[in-house]
């Protein structure tokens, strides 16, 4: 083998290997952080983390009761308002639309989804907190919901493009006409795809933070109603997080041990049960 | 032939075939109105936003004009604003951010794209993409507990000692700072720019390989030379699409980044960030003017993210849509 032959093979060894090795490293990250959640959460995960108010400022114990409510509570707003709304247009994208609408709604949608989550927080303040003179659920909800609408409607639409034109064929030559052809046949066809891209929108607005420090603020009590400021899990992570009590290091590590297993867990269900194969993409 | 079959009683014409038909197409225009409102509701609340933004800073945008960039007080109490350390720390920031995730991520496409088999591609990828969906404040929290202090006591002091001769590694090392929450992003934005290379990369036809590997290349000449070139604007997009998030991301930003506003040229000096001060101050902010300030910063993110993704879009487009390899120089 000549010099240069060598040359290139070891250049090609060595420039394959370290592909890999990128690869290696991107991928054990999520491991590495994992672990690190798990080893530093796990210890003071306990009972009264999960069923108990936090203590006052300064004193040991207490639980996060009210922020796992208030995460509920604030996920149910932005299912509620942001998954029709998403569900619809994606409906109006794939059946109805002609060409100028959907070519605008698709792209103004992939543009909504990259607005910094921060943003979108001050676009809710103006839109609900600035009118109601006071922080709450309701604005929290709705400024996770216009996070929510623009994914589940892509997700939405892409499914629906998936479904054969046979089916919608043998539809209309049943004598369906189009919102029966729609309802009874394309959306159940399209249902478990439609149903992942929802749960995995959910479970990214779950872990937003940005977006409530204006609007939902926080609150070291129970948020009674939808009119009130609540606490939320991602919230109260970070300020305990930034705080400067060692027992609220620990509690936000344990926070932030059930926050990211309950995203992680919703992710990797969704995605082996529900999807098929490759077929969601982030867009 | 004495009557026709349309020569029904006046009194049947509500349920004669043709007016049911007529109903039920006026049922088709109902689930059309309501899913094109839906639709619509897209580009309303995207309208809407812009122009909230647009006039809620006025009044800062009337006072200090174009200075706001360029001025470095950011006084509340004086009523002075000016952005540009904010606007230094989120470049900065991005920058080395890119700096970082750029080679890791594209390296690993290549990998996943070009090497691996499908069956370990896939799995790998799925794993990336669960990578994409830990929250930001749990980054924030692993850098403000784990990251930090490495960076004091290990990191800093190494970069000093073999790099200190450049001004980007001089100064204290405090552990926060924009080199901390520059790698965080890193951290953040591989997936994305791992993702979206990948599938490029996986666009790029068959054929290109295998006549590059039958000129007798090597494996990597023939994805260097030709399939990386190939995809080489759909990479330029992830890239686009990537910093666009990192000038964006918040909450990490925030708790490492040091909060500071303040321009060094040392990579470990504590900054702040344009998401960093809305996310601190935004709550808090007393007085007409100070609101506005802060809110023409998020007008300021706002457009960059939006004039980067679309250009990010665009060039995956152009790539995935040709996917021929035949692209213009």
């Amino acid at each position: 083998m000549s010099a240069r032959m060598i040359w290139r093979k070891s250049l090609n060894a060595i420039m394959l290997s370290l592909t890999g090795l990128c690869a290696l490293i991107t991928v054990s990250a999520l491991f590495f952080i994992l672990g690190y959640l798990m080893w530093n959460g796990g210890k003071d995960l306990s009972w009264n983390f999960f069923t108990r108010l936090p203590a006052p400022v300064g004193e040991v114990g207490g639980g996060m009761a009210n922020a796992i409510v208030g995460s509920l509570k604030l996920l149910l707003l932005a299912a509620l308002f942001g998954v029709p709304i998403g569900l619809l247009g994606g409906v109006y994208l794939a059946e109805f639309g002609g060409r100028t609408t959907p070519f605008l709604v698709r792209y103004t949608a992939d543009l909504l989804n990259g607005v910094p989550s921060i943003v979108i927080g001050i676009f809710a303040y103006a839109l609900v907190v600035m009118p109601m003179h006071h922080f709450s659920t309701l604005a929290g909800g709705v400024a996770l919901a216009m996070m929510v609408i623009p994914t589940v409607l892509r997700n939405t639409e892409s499914f629906l493009r998936d479904v054969p034109r046979a089916l919608r064929e043998g539809s209309f030559a049943l004598g369906a006409n189009k919102w029966r052809m729609i309802a009874t046949v394309v959306l159940p066809a399209a249902s478990r795809g439609i149903l992942t891209g929802v749960l995995l929108a959910l479970a990214r607005v779950a872990g937003e933070t940005a977006p409530l420090l204006f609007t939902a603020f926080g609150n070291r009590y129970w948020s009674p109603g939808w009119n009130e400021p609540t606490s939320s899990l991602p919230v109260v992570i970070y300020t305990y997080a930034t705080g400067p009590y060692e027992d609220w290091h620990r509690q936000a590590w344990a926070a932030g041990l059930v926050l990211l297993g309950l995203v992680l867990v919703t992710n990797i269900l969704v995605r082996t049960f529900l999807s098929r194969g490759t077929a969601y993409e982030r867009s | 032939m004495a009557t026709t079959p349309n020569a029904a009683a006046p009194a049947d014409f509500a349920w004669s075939p043709r007016a049911l038909l007529r109903r039920l197409r006026s049922a088709d225009e109902i689930a059309h109105m309501i899913t094109l409102i839906s639709a619509a509701t897209v580009l309303l609340i995207t309208v809407l936003l812009v122009y909230q933004l647009w006039v809620l800073s006025a009044e800062s945008r009337h006072k200090f004009g174009w200075s706001f960039f360029v001025t470095s007080t950011w006084d509340p109490v004086a009523g002075q604003f000016g952005a540009l350390p904010f606007v230094y720390g989120t470049l900065v920031t991005s920058a080395v951010a890119l700096a970082l995730a750029v080679p890791l991520g594209v390296g690993a496409a290549i990998f996943l794209a070009e090497l691996a088999p499908p069956k370990l591609s896939s799995s790998l990828t799925f794993v990336s993409d669960l990578l994409a969906a830990v929250p930001s404040v749990i980054y924030g929290l692993l850098g403000v507990f784990l990251l930090v202090p490495l960076m004091r006591t290990t990191i800093q002091p190494t970069l000093k000692k073999t790099l200190g001769f450049l001004p980007l590694f001089q100064g204290p090392s405090y552990g926060i700072g924009f080199l901390t929450a520059g790698i965080v992003l890193a951290v953040m934005i591989v997936p994305f720019v791992l993702s979206v290379s990948r599938e490029v990369l996986l666009a790029v036809p068959r054929d290109q390989r295998e006549a590059a590997l039958a000129l007798g290349a090597t494996k990597w000449e023939s994805t260097w030379k030709v399939v990386v070139p190939a995809a080489r604007i759909g990479i330029f997009g992830s890239v686009f699409l990537a910093l666009a998030r990192a000038l964006g991301e918040t909450m990490a930003v925030t708790m490492v980044i040091g909060n500071n506003p303040k321009i060094a040229a040392s990579l470990f000096s504590p900054g702040y960030s344009i998401a960093a001060v809305l996310a601190n101050e935004f709550s808090e902010a007393t007085g007409n003017l100070y609101l506005s300030a802060l809110i023409e910063l998020g007008l300021v993110l706002f457009l960059l993210t939006f004039v980067l993704n679309g250009l990010a879009r665009l060039l995956i487009l152009v790539t995935t849509a040709r996917g021929s390899g035949v692209l213009p120089t």
